[in-house]
């Protein structure tokens, strides 16, 4: 990305990013989801502004500071002084100077930011399409090209460009991924384009940010920037035919019940359920998380996501196995192992 | 029995009053006690969120809280405590008696009361609005927002801004006929301009509010599907229309500020105001531009580079007049007497933190920066620098200089300074802090965060801030009690001032100025406290009789009837709807044509002679 960026340019944040490495220095704290360490072109993008805008309103913050500062302990009256200051209805030059040195600030400010939003606002030769359709609290991917659907963790190939369209399928979202670059809504009957891109392999955090209902706060998701062999690898798994689990097993039990409960809203390729208001189940076992990043993938999680997932997510749209899908705790472990299946 | 008496006595020219300074005073307390409510509910915030994964508040009951909070504080607590202090102090720093229309005006206020009632009704009836302040459609329909919370916020927002609206619409008036003579405009101090300026603005800003309010009322109540975008519904629709509004409304909300901190800073300096044309200037540029920059709200709306580039380009353009009015307070300042009352250290400690929440300011509005910070703490911290350190300060520096003048009591001046650091320091604490929350990747309005996230510490800061600010605040109301039971009397002219409210006697009589004063030049009382001859000769003769107008108890019950309307239609009770109705239209009527003798008041001899 180094097409865009003078030198100048770059020496002149040189100082504020310095300062905010300093400031996080301190703190080894690791922090997925920050914006300060960008791993892709476009959040580069993104904090190289931050850093420049950091410069010009440091100064003039400091210098505003400083005046203030200087006349506040010199302008004190002292006590008994009756006397009046000198009026001072204005004056010209002065005047003059405020009105034009902070505009011809703005214009530094205002020409890298111009050049930067028609940038981000194509998409990049040579880009991955991906539809992400928000929904109450999980993320709906579809790889339009390679006709893949999966939730919530979406892998892609390290350092290929993305080109996301961000739509929703019922209130307002918002998708961000901080260390790969900014945000766009999610707004029903509307398809936001999207930007994004990684330097290289990396798993990267996500989030909505836009208030869509009682668990706003667990609509996370995480993006794999995937080696082109673990990208490949990972797309097998997703594509290859689906075995049902062998007959009179536990699973083939959950097979059944799935059938009956699930699969009105869940898909699972190769099979004949379609449902499409929950997240597409198919490989399910190669996440790491389910619930939108709410409870680590394994059977225990599992158990207790099914029986009731509200625990955990409240207002979740997903019925509760004990209670509204009449589930007995047999027949959830073996939903559970048949889900366990899946991969 | 008796008890009942007096206390019906008391109360009666409270709810009948046309007086701009009783209207002022209501205007006061009401919104006071608001900004106590919003004031729990931000606590109620902070304590929730104090540590990762705690349970204090949860899930739609924390979007309600947030919800009643930024709602609560803008509507209904900051931007009546200005309307309180403009109904008090504007007529009399132009000479005038009243407002042009004071049935009017104790009607804005009757609405705005009833408004704000039936917003907050919502949480006694356990159903508050639970989709942001900003309430984006279409979460706020029927389907995903089952429950009554919305309509609350519709009807209870579709009141109080015809209050506002009506306000303002009566200012702009009064400022433009009700002058004394001599007062020309560009004699007028700097807060009665705000005032003009500001309700300039809501004459232009309530109105696309009215309008997104009934859209979502008749898409909640009649199914219109304006936003329901599978049967061609647009959700953008109510995103415009509302920043339409709500742009200019954070401005309606800072102007004000910007008046008082030029009264305060000017007085305390015992100078006058530095540039005064251009910080008239610099408040009308900065009102016309408040209107033409709503889409820096929307930046990630996915309008396309041209629309994002012209929004960025006029946001950052406000940044000129306001410098501009920064860099004119330092100029009143340098060569001044500073004297530091609890007035000045919060006028003087706006500035730094306007400055702050100016420069962030700038950054949200490039663009593609904005694309990070948008919908993140590093937005709330930015707001709340310039609604708290801002508006507030403003505000609180306001309280403590007027409060001689509307209460005829001194506030004492080492507890205002201890609650003044308090608040200082809390607020500081509270949200800087929040600058970088925003930056480490924590999205606004979420009840909890990941504990791995690495945003645990400055969550904790900024809940410990809050205890801090909140010692302030009680500190604050320590101080007024104590005042208002043994506080000290109050001199006309505590603080040597330079406009003509201060040439009053103290408490203000109910007529206003005996003697409408002839004004010959800028800080108009200043002048005559110099030439103390002019006085003398200067005004005109005092009138043997002052004609008032009528108390009237019709603004309560149109407020009262609308208030009811509401009601009956959010619970489908027509009993209770069409009475409301009726009253309203009663009311309405009676006010518009029914006639009533004026009040005859003679006017003391001392001061007539
Ligand atoms: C009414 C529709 C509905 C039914 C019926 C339903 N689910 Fe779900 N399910 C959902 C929704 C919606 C989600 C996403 C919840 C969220 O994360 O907010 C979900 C999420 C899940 C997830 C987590 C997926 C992930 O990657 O995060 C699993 C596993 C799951 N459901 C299993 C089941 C099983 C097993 C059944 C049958 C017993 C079932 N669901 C029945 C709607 C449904
Ligand atoms: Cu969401």
């Amino acid at each position: 990305m180094g097409r865009r960026h003078g030198r100048a340019r770059r020496a002149a944040e040189a100082p504020a990013v310095a300062l905010l490495a300093l400031a996080l220095s301190g703190c080894s704290v690791e922090r997925p989801g920050s914006v300060l360490a960008p791993a892709g072109p476009a959040a580069r993008m993104e904090l190289d502004l931050l850093g420049l805008s950091l410069v010009v309103v440091g100064a003039i913050s400091a210098a505003v500071l400083l005046v203030l500062l200087y006349i506040v302990v010199r302008f004190r009256a002292r006590p008994g002084d009756a006397s009046e200051g000198a009026d001072n209805p204005g004056v010209t030059w002065l005047e003059v100077a405020w009105t034009a040195v902070p505009a011809g600030l703005l214009v530094l400010l205002a020409v890298p930011s111009l050049t930067d939003t028609f940038y981000l606002a194509k998409p990049v030769a040579g880009g991955m399409r991906v539809t992400v359709v928000g929904h109450q609290y999980w993320w709906e991917y579809r790889y339009d090209d390679l006709g893949l659907v999966t939730a919530n963790e979406l892998h892609v190939p390290a350092a290929r460009p993305l080109d996301l369209r961000v739509t929703s399928a019922d209130v307002m979202h918002e998708f961000w991924v901080p260390r790969l670059g900014g945000k766009v809504d999610a707004a029903p009957g509307r398809r936001n384009f999207l930007y994004l891109q990684s330097d290289g392999p990396g798993v990267f955090a996500g989030e909505c940010t836009q208030l869509c209902g009682a668990s706003h706060a667990h609509m996370l998701t995480t993006v794999y920037a995937d080696t082109p062999s673990a990208f490949e690898a990972w797309r097998a798994e997703l594509t290859k035919p689906f075995s049902p689990p062998p007959p009179g097993s536990a699973a083939a039990r959950g097979m059944q019940i799935f059938a009956a409960k699930c699969a009105s809203c869940h898909a699972i390729r190769g099979t004949a359920f379609k449902g499409a208001t929950g997240p597409d189940l198919t490989a399910l076992m190669l996440r790491k998380t389910i619930g939108a990043g709410t409870l680590e993938l394994n059977r225990e999680n599992l158990v207790r996501w099914v029986t009731d997932a509200s625990v955990f997510k409240p207002g979740v749209l997903m019925p509760s196995g004990k209670g509204k899908l009449a589930l007995t705790d047999a027949q959830i472990r073996d939903v559970v192992a048949f889900l366990e299946t899946l991969r | 029995m008796r008890t009942a008496q007096a206390f019906w006595r008391w109360l009666r020219p409270w709810l009948t009053t046309v007086d701009h300074k009783r209207i002022g005073i209501l205007y006061l307390v009401s919104a006071a006690f608001f900004f106590a409510v919003g004031g729990v509910e931000a606590f109620l915030i902070r304590l929730q969120l104090m540590h990762p994964g705690s349970r204090l508040i949860v899930g739609d009951t924390y979007n309600g809280v947030v919800t009643l909070h930024g709602f609560n504080m803008i509507l209904f607590a900051i931007m009546p405590l200005f309307l309180g202090f403009v109904n008090y102090v504007v007529p009399l720093q132009i000479g005038a008696r009243d407002l042009a229309f004071p049935f009017l005006n104790a009607l804005s206020f009757w609405l705005f009361l009833a408004g704000a009632v039936v917003f907050n009704w919502s949480i006694v009836a356990g159903q508050y609005p639970n989709d942001g302040w900003f309430a984006y459609a279409p979460l706020t329909l029927p389907a995903y927002t089952p429950g009554l919370g919305p309509d609350f916020y519709a009807l209870g927002g579709q009141i109080s801004g015809v209050g506002t609206l009506i306000t303002g619409v009566n200012f702009v008036v009064t400022i433009l006929n009700g002058r004394a003579p001599g007062m020309t405009l560009r004699r007028m101090p700097l807060f009665t301009w705000a005032a003009l300026i500001t309700s300039t603005m809501i004459v232009f800003a309530f109105p696309p509010l009215a309008a997104d309010l009934f859209l979502l009322t008749f898409d909640r109540f009649l199914d219109a599907n304006f936003f329901n975008v599978s049967l061609g519904g647009n959700v953008l629709i109510w995103q415009h229309l509302f920043w339409i509004f709500g742009h200019p409304e954070v401005y309606i909300l800072i102007l004000p500020a910007f008046g008082i901190v030029s009264e305060v800073v000017a007085t305390f300096s015992r100078k006058s105001l530095f540039g005064y044309d251009s910080m008239v200037l610099a408040l009308a540029a900065i009102a016309f531009l408040s209107f033409v920059v709503w889409s820096h709200h929307m930046f990630t709306a996915g309008m396309g580079p041209v629309v994002n580039g012209v929004f960025s380009v006029t946001t950052m353009m406000i940044a000129i007049p306001t410098g501009i009015k920064i860099f004119n307070w330092l100029a009143t300042m340098w060569g001044g007497r500073i004297r530091f009352t609890t007035a000045m250290l919060y006028a003087v400690g706006f500035i730094p933190i306007f400055v702050l929440g100016g420069v962030t300011g700038v950054m949200v509005a490039m663009a593609p920066a904005d694309y990070q910070y948008n919908m993140t703490y590093f937005v709330v911290a930015h707001f709340h620098y310039t609604m708290v350190g801002g508006s507030l300060f403003a505000l609180l520096s306001a309280y403590h200089y007027w409060f001689p003048k509307i209460w005829g009591r001194m506030l004492d001046e080492r507890l205002g300074k201890l609650s003044f650091w308090l608040v200082f320091t809390g607020f500081n604490v509270t949200f800087f802090p929040q600058h970088f929350l925003g930056l480490f990747g924590m999205p606004r309005r979420v009840y909890t965060y990941p504990d791995d996230w690495g945003l645990t510490t400055l969550n904790l800061v900024s809940t410990a801030g809050v205890f801090v600010l909140t010692a302030g605040f009680l500190v604050l109301l320590g101080n007024t009690v104590a005042a208002l039971v043994r506080g000290e009397r109050a001199p006309a002219d505590p603080w040597d001032a330079r406009t003509l409210e201060w040439s009053l006697p103290t408490p203000v009589p109910e007529y206003g100025f005996a003697r409408i004063p002839l004004v010959t030049s800028r800080d108009a009382f200043w002048a005559m406290k110099k030439k103390a001859s002019e006085r003398e000769t200067g005004s005109a003769p005092a009138p043997e009789e002052i004609h008032l107008p009528p108390p009237s108890a019709l603004p309560f019950l149109i407020a009262l009837g609308a208030a009811s309307a509401s009601f009956g239609l959010i619970y489908g009770k027509p009993w209770l709807g069409a009475p409301g109705a009726a009253l309203v239209a009663f009311g309405l009527y009676r006010g518009m044509f029914g006639r009533a003798p004026g009040v005859v008041v003679r006017p003391a001899e001392e001061v007539r002679a």
